[in-house]
């Protein structure tokens, strides 16, 4: 074992408040479950992020057909106010936790179709959206930077460390929900 | 057959009905009047000589100046390989014509289009409803005058721009550094009258 190797070891140990939550993590992070969402042309660059070339199931990514099976809603394409309404519908039946990637610039602000009457004006006028993703369309390599960045905001998650720090963070309740550390 | 000889077939069956051939650049037309509208198709679907088995589209247009919408027939015959264009002008406070869906059954997505987002009412279609925007949409939006509305279903229909986002910054900024130099001099001022003393 190299001393850098120890070294990272080491740390991991005195910073980490709970392996458990770093192998929760780590399942979570290796087996995003994508909702199969493509709108426009954004849906042909996220079936070729899916392809062989890019290849995102060497993360652990793959494509699901139904919300309730998935992690992460990637909104690709041009947002229409009544594709909105369906949106934001599939996005209630995912299972929490959820993440949202916007893809493209339609997604992220209407792109090219601002001034459109049609076209909603981002996807995040109606769901909480993690990350964006630029482009016109993106290109995989895009996406899959993108999805690297999900996985980045899941390892940095904390399940017990969060839940004990409720009562620190909410003392305007009137009630001490703090435990002992 | 050419558009000369379509017109005055058309013209010598239904009279003043229909209109003078109107030259342009491509595609010569003939102004119908609204209310002859279905014969007219009829007849030019019916004739042996004539024989228009496909209605290409149908189209509309908003002439807010000359307070008009022109619905815009464009006609094809596979038989006799020739093609040719009917418009109806229309008021445009209530634009209304009769409904071509019994003639060409591709009229009826044809014309739920035009009614949808120019607001052309088609008497006698079956199912005259908004076929791409929701049906309680406001407004229709290819008029010229259409004013957006504020939001759809609580979602706002309007994105500031993220440079707004860094004007509204900077302003912050300079305020933050005006009010934090206004803070600083009162002090400032006093070490001076300290310090010749």
């Amino acid at each position: 074992m190299s001393k850098h190797y120890a070294e990272d070891v080491g740390q991991v140990v005195t910073t980490r408040t709970s392996f458990i939550d770093d192998i929760i993590n780590l399942a979570r992070k290796s087996s995003i479950f994508y909702l199969l969402f493509g709108l426009a042309c954004c849906g042909i660059e996220l079936m070729q992020t899916g392809g062989p070339r890019a290849d995102i199931d060497r993360f652990g990514s793959v494509p699901r057909a139904t919300p309730r099976q998935s992690d992460l809603m990637i909104v690709a394409g041009t947002l229409t106010y009544k594709m909105a309404e369906r949106c934001k519908l599939l996005y209630e039946q995912m299972a929490e936790p959820k993440y949202v990637i916007s893809m493209g610039s339609c997604a992220s602000c209407g792109g090219l179709f601002q001034l459109a009457y049609s076209v909603c004006k981002g996807v995040d006028k109606i769901v909480p959206v993690d990350i964006y993703v630029p482009g016109c369309p993106p290109r995989p390599e895009a996406l899959t930077e993108g999805l690297l960045r999900v996985q980045d905001k899941i390892v940095r998650e904390r399940w017990f460390a969060g839940r004990r720090d409720i009562g620190q963070r909410s003392p305007g309740l009137g009630i001490d929900y703090k435990v002992s550390a | 057959m050419t558009p000369e000889a379509i017109q005055q077939s058309l013209a010598a069956k239904f009279g003043d009905a229909v209109g003078p051939l109107q030259p342009a650049n491509r595609d010569p037309w003939v102004e119908v009047k609204p209310a002859a509208v279905r014969e007219v198709c009829a007849f030019l679907k019916a004739d042996p000589q004539l024989r228009f088995d496909c209605l290409m589209n149908v189209s509309a247009v908003d002439w807010p100046k000359q307070n008009q919408i022109h619905v815009v027939y464009h006609l094809f015959s596979y038989e006799k390989r020739h093609s040719f264009i009917l418009k109806a002008k229309l008021d445009r406070a209530a634009p209304s014509v009769p409904s071509v869906e019994p003639v060409w059954k591709s009229a009826d997505w044809l014309e739920r289009e035009q009614f949808d987002l120019l607001g052309v009412a088609f008497e006698g279609h079956p199912d005259l409803r908004r076929i791409m925007l929701p049906d309680d949409w406001v407004g229709h939006p290819l008029r010229k005058d259409y004013a957006e509305q504020a939001q759809y279903h609580q979602i706002s229909t309007t994105r500031e721009s993220p440079l707004d986002g860094f004007v509204r910054l900077d302003e912050m900024k300079k305020s933050a550094a005006a009010k934090a130099a206004a803070a600083a001099a009162p002090p400032a001022a006093e070490p001076k009258k300290e310090i010749p003393s």
